[in-house]
């Protein structure tokens, strides 16, 4: 789909809903206490009416003797696309659970600007879910289940009708709203599931791992889309996910987790650019470690030899870091911080070539072109301002 | 279409004689209900005298409408109430041994020879009636006896569908608003349905076949057809029980045939 057409649909969804009154109307939300023994309200705290940032404070979950999360803190501006990055088991699907309200955390809070979510259960949050399986409803039309949350709330049926079409429209599923999940294809099973939880116009908006089912070539295309949703919408979005290349394609920052703690947050560029420590340094883009140690003003001794600094470290012994492409391959040795290494392998890639080197061993990209010989002996070139310093 | 396997002969020497010894018997019975021979087990044409006869048979009515009664006031009763035990084990979050625990308490009765069961309700309804004189061997006491163990097979065949749902739908209704209410009408109760449903003809099917705790149970006024044919075939063999026998067989055969159909699970 064009941009144009996207941004259209989009902005007529926006201002349809304004036309309706649903956005910032609390009212608009209440029950109609139609069902005997419902309980009075849902979602009675006030309507969306303007964004909040979501606080996560101090947030600790133990499963068990296992604890899952460890004291975990951020804010999530409003509006903004948020990455929860690490392997799995990290404890990044739990935060997102408790997010949703489907944990509770042991200890912490989960503020929304001033409000308290703790104590809401998840069907009383202004947060809505993409899960990782989609879990549609088998038993129910693509329209009822993206109809499912307004009807839950008992908002009208002509509501629940626009509500759906728009829906259905943004992400282009005419036509298919007469259609039962298993007629569905995998893309399509996961616009349903956005559609389903974006009509809803959730304050945030938590996706575990939606992208997960789909193949390769799909996937690029859907992190393209959901990007460009999310900066239609501007609405906080959350995403899940185990894949450095997906977080850096839609996060405005990445939050990198391990242990069911945060190593670093940033934008793409910076955990990429600046990793903290070794974890994220390895995590993302696998960069080459090298311990070292301090031996002059801004001159670590190292297996390859002296190097030079940007600055200098705050530690005695310790790690740098440098991103296999950020390392120049040459025959004749550099001005500073030149390296004398063996080709030990070299592969073709098509835009580049991996050569592993001795000693080290350091994994290089270098540029296409140079024939690297197995057994030749090279000149790299490990650019001071390259070298990350770990705290680590 | 999968490719046809070849059948090793083996296979059909072993098969062709237990189907025969399975069913040789119910189609024995089935032809002997429409032999007009009184007696004697010599084919004299075919006649429906029998199954006409069987309408003039106020016993044998009497255990007719006690048997269906007994059947469907139990059915209704354990239907609910293993469907509701389901959900109980499946969402309550109980630790771990106690969940095994209770596993091992509901299927104890699926398991439980029926001799020992029915004797068992016995002593348990002569103790319950000196708190109360309403526990006589009777209607009452074989509804009790019944449900007691259709439970577990309600309990069972919607748990293992409770099982293979999983978590996640439940989830995913609670993230869109749903109240519990909401979200069992909703979500649970449709696709629980098949397996209530097909949990409710097998407690049927069991119900309509029982003899032992229904006889260990049993009133002077409650004979149901079991009781009855078990009694007259002690008389000696009448078409007539013939006849009644084949009904039930076809109704069960009908009951187990609804049942596969509402078994099958439809995958998203």
């Amino acid at each position: 789909m064009a941009a144009g057409a996207g941004e259209a649909v989009v902005g007529c969804f926006r201002s349809m809903l304004a036309a309706v009154g649903l956005r910032g109307q609390p009212g608009a939300v209440e029950v109609q206490g139609s069902t005997g023994g419902m309980p009075g309200k849902v979602g009675d705290e006030g309507g969306p009416a303007v964004s909040h940032d979501l606080n996560i404070e101090g947030i600790s979950k133990y499963f068990g003797p296992v604890q899952a999360l460890a004291g975990v803190t951020f804010t999530v501006k409003a509006g903004e696309f948020v990455t929860l990055l690490g392997p799995s088991g990290c404890g990044k699907t739990t935060l997102l659970r408790i997010i949703a309200g489907f944990e509770r955390s042991d200890e912490g809070h989960v503020r929304l600007g001033e409000r308290l979510l703790d104590d809401l259960p998840a069907n009383r949050r202004p947060v809505n879910t993409v899960f990782q399986s989609y879990a549609l409803f088998p038993h129910l039309s693509v329209y009822a289940n993206i109809a499912f949350g307004l009807r839950a709330r008992h908002f009208a049926a002509a509501e629940v009708d626009k509500r759906v079409e728009f829906g259905l429209g943004m992400l282009q599923l005419d036509g298919l709203a007469e259609r039962y999940p298993h007629q569905l294809s995998g893309g399509q099973k996961q616009r349903v599931a956005l559609a389903r939880a974006l009509v809803n116009e959730p304050e945030v908006l938590l996706l575990d791992e939606p992208m997960s089912a789909l193949d390769a070539k799909l996937r690029a295309e859907v992190q393209i889309e959901m990007r460009r949703l999310q900066r239609k919408l501007g609405k906080t979005f959350i995403l899940v996910t185990h894949d450095q290349d997906e977080a850096m394609t839609v996060s405005d920052r990445i939050l990198v987790m391990n242990q069911g703690r945060i190593e670093q947050i940033g934008t793409s560029s910076e955990v990429y650019e600046k990793p903290r420590n070794r974890f994220v340094a390895e995590f993302l883009g696998a960069a080459n470690l090298i311990p070292a140690e301090l031996v002059g003003p801004r001159t670590v001794q190292t297996a390859l030899g002296m190097l030079e600094l940007r600055a200098d470290p705050r530690w005695e012994r310790g790690t740098l870091a440098i991103h296999p492409e950020r390392i120049e391959a040459r025959r004749t040795p550099p001005k500073s911080n030149g390296v004398r290494v063996r080709v030990k392998d070299a592969v073709y890639r098509g835009d580049h070539v991996e050569l592993l080197v001795e000693p080290g061993p350091l994994r290089v990209q270098a540029v296409p072109g140079i024939n690297f010989e197995i057994g030749e002996r090279l000149w790299l070139e490990l650019p001071a301002e390259r070298l990350e310093v770990l705290l680590d | 279409m999968s490719e046809r396997r070849k059948i090793h002969p083996v296979v059909t020497m072993l098969a062709l004689p237990s189907l025969l010894l399975l069913y040789l018997p119910l189609v024995a019975v089935a032809v002997y209900s429409v032999n007009s021979a009184r007696i004697g087990l010599v084919w004299e044409g075919f006649t429906l005298r029998w199954y006409r006869e069987l309408l003039h048979n106020e016993a044998m009515l009497d255990a007719a409408r006690n048997t269906m009664i007994l059947g469907l006031v139990s059915t209704a009763i354990a239907t609910v109430l293993g469907t509701l035990l389901a959900l109980g084990l499946a969402r309550f979050p109980w630790p771990k041994p106690i969940a095994r625990t209770l596993d091992v308490i509901v299927d104890l009765p699926v398991v439980t020879p029926d001799i020992i069961f029915a004797a068992a309700m016995v002593i348990a309804f002569s103790m319950l009636r000196s708190l109360w004189a309403g526990f006589v061997p009777g209607m009452l006491a074989m509804v009790i006896g019944h449900v007691t163990f259709q439970i577990s097979f309600v309990a069972l065949v919607v748990r293992s569908r409770l099982v293979l749902i999983g978590p996640t739908l439940m989830e995913a209704g609670r993230d869109l608003y749903a109240s519990s209410f909401y979200l069992f009408r909703k979500v649970t109760l449709p696709l629980l349905l098949p397996a209530i449903v097909a949990g409710a003809m097998l407690a049927f099917t069991l119900s309509l076949d029982d003899f032992v705790i229904s006889f260990f149970t049993a009133g002077p006024k409650s004979n149901t057809l079991p009781i009855l044919i078990y009694s007259a075939q002690r008389r000696g063999l009448s078409p007539q029980i013939h006849a009644i026998s084949t009904l039930i067989v076809i109704l069960t055969v009908a009951l187990v045939l609804g049942l596969e159909r509402f078994t099958r699970y439809r995958k998203a």
